[in-house]
């Protein structure tokens, strides 16, 4: 896998998720020594390209690469919508000829780190593109659900929220179904894709019916743009017909956990009591993050070597 | 004058039926005569053996950007991608800048036109002012500088009460308007057909509903008022229907359809290469096959290009910014030439709705190979292989998704009122 | 069953398999293969090796036995078997992966798959003993002794090798060793689970001739 791209969880193989998931439960293990840092990377150079302002995934990048001994970079190029100063293209293609060895890219618009990919020599982390893909929230969700359950193989997984603009969702869907688990979604109709079912998954616009015997409830982040009125007539009317809380919680299963990408909307998405506490991994999951994406970034970080790039895969 | 004798082709001239092997002479700028084993002296002598010879193809929607927009093309070069890819003529649209709503902008084009462009060009004038679909234009005024239709494309009158009565003053000149159908709230921000491929690629979707809602509007304000509509680039099995409804209720409605809607889909889009983005988006599977059959069967009259130059700077974005279109002057007919390959046309039947369907809709000359016709013509190789290089073709632009890849059949010649503007060996010829 | 080996001489080759997976190494296929080391054989040695480990070191409450993945568990826990005997004191175990401390990452398709590492000691002021099983450039030590450095200071480190097949890259010594077994640089030595033996018998077999194996270390 060195030097080979992550753009997103659609491409990768079940057995390309089961190395990563193994790789970043040793890293847990770094991520618990005193001294959290391994030489393995040194020298190298990671480049956080983020087009799209991202506060959390951005330094969990920079911990984990810094946990390799990496050398990070942050680089945000202005995202003002008046006269860009430099084109994506040209971006990469200056970015490029500076030889990272890797290059972690977020935006807003899905495709961007395709395209940027196609220019730059050095393999391309998607960080999150659009409604498109965030695989390494995929991964970092497939790990937290593993290490909580023993397992992912058969496990029912419901994702609730606006799925049509969500790129953990998608992530998500080609994740946990590739992994063997049962993908449902539920959401306003307005906020489901049609024909999501093409992608394995049951869609749902009732909850209670969703969560019967979830192992694994996800909840996703609701925008306030789309709260106010344009696809949810209210935030009131959203928190009341798909807002997770204890007493809709009953119909999943009893040691069901309770996930989220954060951050969260109390009270909407997630109820109070259910955020802070068991059944809720979400501390887990930013914990999680940190190894796997040292997880990913050892994995890929380099270039494939020539004469033996036909082991890759 | 010159004489022209085209030896040995294949003659396909819809407007008389006829498809057979024949001689062709042009004298003086018009077919002078046709048949067997001619004899001509002092005839220039072309060999058209192997080849198809045709009425030069009339586009019916293309963008020249000019005035304003010289940078992605202008008259002098959509002029010669034209006359490059078989066309004699071309209608171009009015969405420059400023846009074309004006006599005068009418006549600096044709006045461009005549100076610099091979091709015929036929300006098609604005429908509303500004194309802010408010307040219609002068209709009769433009008429007479020389617009052959009318038309927002480019935007869409959202308006429904202003639709109504640009259709019902049309009939003052009893010109087509020409539409780009889409409701622009249905639309959103969709920028790719809406459907599992939207989906995948986690871009927002236009779902071809919003086209359909349009269409299905503008043949019943065709059908109060009386006009002739025309629904430009129709992509969608559900606005072909109401055409096809309306046309039996005896709605005047003509449609073309575009090389691309023909024969890609949205998995196209697949990898978001800009050059798939156009508008309407490519579709799904199904709207595509109802397209090639609406052809097939005659409900959508033409084919026309929406040859749509955008600079590569321009195209260089993010797929969410990047400008809708692509070029496609000079692909038009190898592309297309897959619908005869597959057995669903004859090659009569496409050069109808490449030359006589579409002179028929505008109201020009064109589109025959009668004696006396303007010797508008071109000569087709349908076999000849080349790879299309977009840096080595005559558009200012490359925005086109054929970009690389192997085309079989190309224009060899094509002859506009009789003089050579374009033979494949020596490029396009300038008098 | 046996603990699960790696192939190749070295722990720490790119097929290696944590101990969790505890399938052992199918014997090589070549016909070139020998026996160098049987289970008893290995056995004496290890007793041989605790009680040097003894006379050397004066306070044996310090001794920490360090085992390089995969092969230097086994030995690392029959070690700490005979010193409970010997000097009747509970030496503490871990393991310590060092494939993140590879000197060779770069070079290969592929990043290998990392094994266990778990620690469950402080490693101040502790005499490290550090088990391997195959030792033959020494990289393998010292990336071991990179990694024992992040975790603490040492009073002092040791190494044990079960087997010292030589043809060393760095000056690394073996204070501790079972048996000296020459090969070419092309053969390959192994520690795996001797076959058609009862549960936890082992022996060391070197294959001769085969092409040296990609991620082979010593």
């Amino acid at each position: 896998m060195i030097g080979q791209d992550l753009l997103g969880m659609e491409q990768l193989s079940r057995e390309q998720i089961g190395r990563i998931l193994h790789t970043a439960e040793r890293m847990q293990e770094v991520g618990a020594r005193e001294v959290k840092k391994v030489p393995t990377l040194r020298g190298r150079t990671i480049v956080n390209l983020f087009f799209e302002a991202s506060t959390r995934t951005k330094a969990s990048f920079e911990i984990a690469g810094k946990r390799l001994s990496a050398d990070v970079v942050n680089f945000t190029p202005s995202t003002s919508s008046m006269k860009k100063a430099e084109s994506i293209l040209d971006t990469a293609r200056t970015l490029d000829a500076m030889d990272p060895d890797c290059v972690v890219v977020r935006h807003a618009v899905a495709g961007v780190p395709h395209r940027i990919a196609q220019v730059l020599t050095a393999p391309v982390v998607n960080a999150g593109d659009g409604a498109h893909e965030h695989p390494t929230q995929a991964l970092l969700d497939l790990l937290t659900v593993k290490q909580a359950k023993g397992r992912i193989d058969g496990l029912s997984v419901t994702i609730i929220g606006d799925v049509l603009h969500s790129r953990v969702a998608r992530s998500n869907i080609y994740g946990f179904t590739k992994m063997g688990a049962e993908v449902r979604v539920a959401g306003p109709p307005t906020l489901i894709p049609k024909g999501i079912e093409r992608l394995g998954v049951k869609a749902f616009t009732n909850l209670e019916q969703a969560l019967i015997g979830a192992d694994v409830v996800m909840a996703l982040r609701i925008q306030n743009e789309r709260l106010a009125g344009s696809h949810v007539p209210s935030v009131r009317e959203y928190a009341a017909t798909f807002g997770l809380d204890r007493t809709r919680l009953q119909y999943a299963k009893e040691d069901a956990i309770v996930m989220h990408p954060g951050p969260v909307n109390r009270g909407v998405e997630l109820s109070q009591e259910l955020v802070d506490h068991r059944p809720s991994v979400i501390l887990d999951q930013v914990r999680n993050g940190v190894a796997l994406r040292m997880a990913v970034l050892y994995l890929i970080t380099g270039r494939p070597h020539a004469s033996v790039q036909a082991e890759e895969g | 004058m010159r004489k022209i004798l085209i030896r040995g082709g294949r003659i396909l001239d819809p407007s008389r039926e006829r498809d057979e092997v024949a001689d062709l002479l042009l004298e003086n700028g018009s077919v002078a005569g046709s048949g067997r084993n001619l004899r001509v002296d002092g005839a220039e002598l072309i060999d058209a053996t192997g080849l198809w010879v045709a009425p030069g193809f009339i586009d019916l929607h293309a963008h020249l950007r000019t005035p304003g927009q010289e940078h992605k093309e202008d008259i002098a070069s959509g002029g010669r991608a034209a006359v490059a890819g078989g066309f004699t003529a071309v209608a171009c649209m009015a969405n420059t800048d400023p846009v074309n709503d004006d006599p005068a902008m009418t006549d600096f084009i044709l006045d461009r036109a005549r100076q610099e462009s091979p091709a015929r060009v036929y300006p098609v004038a604005a429908a509303t002012r500004g194309l802010k679909g408010e307040v219609m234009t002068e209709m009769s005024a433009l008429l007479e500088a020389g617009a052959v239709a009318f038309s927002d494309d480019g935007k869409t009158i959202m308006d429904s009460g202003v639709m109504r009565r640009v259709l019902s003053y049309s009939k003052l000149v009893g010109l087509p308007i020409i539409t780009h159908a889409e409701d622009r709230t249905l639309v959103g921000s969709g920028v790719v057909n809406e459907g599992h491929v939207s989906t995948v690629l986690g871009l927002p979707g236009n779902p071809s509903v919003a086209e359909h809602v349009h269409v299905e509007r503008d043949v019943l304000l065709a059908e109060l008022t009386g006009a002739h509509l025309h629904v430009g680039h129709v992509s969608t099995a559900g606005a072909i229907d109401a055409i096809r409804r309306g046309r039996e209720r005896g709605v005047h409605v003509t449609c073309e359809v575009t090389p691309h809607h023909l024969t890609l889909t949205d998995e196209a889009c697949l990898g978001y290469d800009t050059n798939t983005k156009v508008a309407p988006p490519l579709r799904g599977d199904a709207d595509r096959s109802a397209c090639r059959r609406a052809l097939a069967e005659g409900v959508i009259d033409a084919i026309a290009t929406d040859h749509a130059p955008h600079a590569v700077h321009e195209k260089d974005q993010e797929f969410s910014d990047a400008p809708p279109g692509m070029i496609g002057l000079e692909t038009a007919l190898a592309v297309v030439l897959e619908l005869v390959r597959a057995g669903e046309l004859s090659p009569l039947e496409l050069v109808r709705r490449l030359a006589t369907n579409p002179a028929r809709v505008i109201s020009v000359a064109g589109g025959s190979l009668h004696d006396g016709s303007a010797a508008d013509v071109v000569l087709i190789d349908p076999e000849r292989r080349w790879r299309y290089d977009p840096a080595k073709g005559y558009s200012k632009s490359r925005n086109s998704p054929w970009a690389g890849v192997e085309l079989t059949g190309r224009a060899v010649a094509t002859f506009v009122g009789g003089r050579l503007a374009f033979q494949l060996e020596r490029g396009v010829l300038l008098p | 069953m046996a603990h699960s080996h790696s192939a190749g001489s070295s722990t720490n080759s790119e097929r290696g398999r944590t101990q969790h997976s505890p399938e052992a190494e199918p014997p090589l296929q070549s016909n070139a293969v020998r026996l160098v080391f049987d289970d008893p054989g290995i056995r004496r040695a290890l007793t041989r090796i605790a009680h040097e480990i003894v006379e050397r070191n004066e306070s044996p409450e310090l001794l920490y036995l360090v085992a390089i993945p995969n092969g230097g568990i086994p030995l690392a826990r029959r070690l700490k078997a005979n010193l409970g005997e010997i000097a009747r004191v509970e030496v503490p175990l871990g393991i310590l992966d060092t494939t993140l401390y590879r000197d060779d990452l770069s070079a290969r398709g592929e990043r290998p798959l990392l094994r266990e590492t778990e620690m469950p000691s402080g490693v101040d002021g502790r005499v490290v003993v550090l088990v391997d099983d195959v030792v033959k450039s020494g990289r393998t030590v010292r990336a071991a002794m990179d990694a024992l450095m992040d975790f603490g200071r040492p009073r002092s480190v040791q190494l044990v090798g079960l087997v010292d097949r030589g043809h060393r890259e760095l000056p690394i010594k073996l204070d501790y060793v079972g048996k000296n077994v020459p090969t070419s640089a092309h053969e390959t030595v192994r520690l795996q689970a001797a076959p058609d033996a009862s549960a936890g018998e082992l022996e060391v077999v070197v294959a001769g001739g085969e092409a040296r194996e990609p991620g082979e270390r010593g």
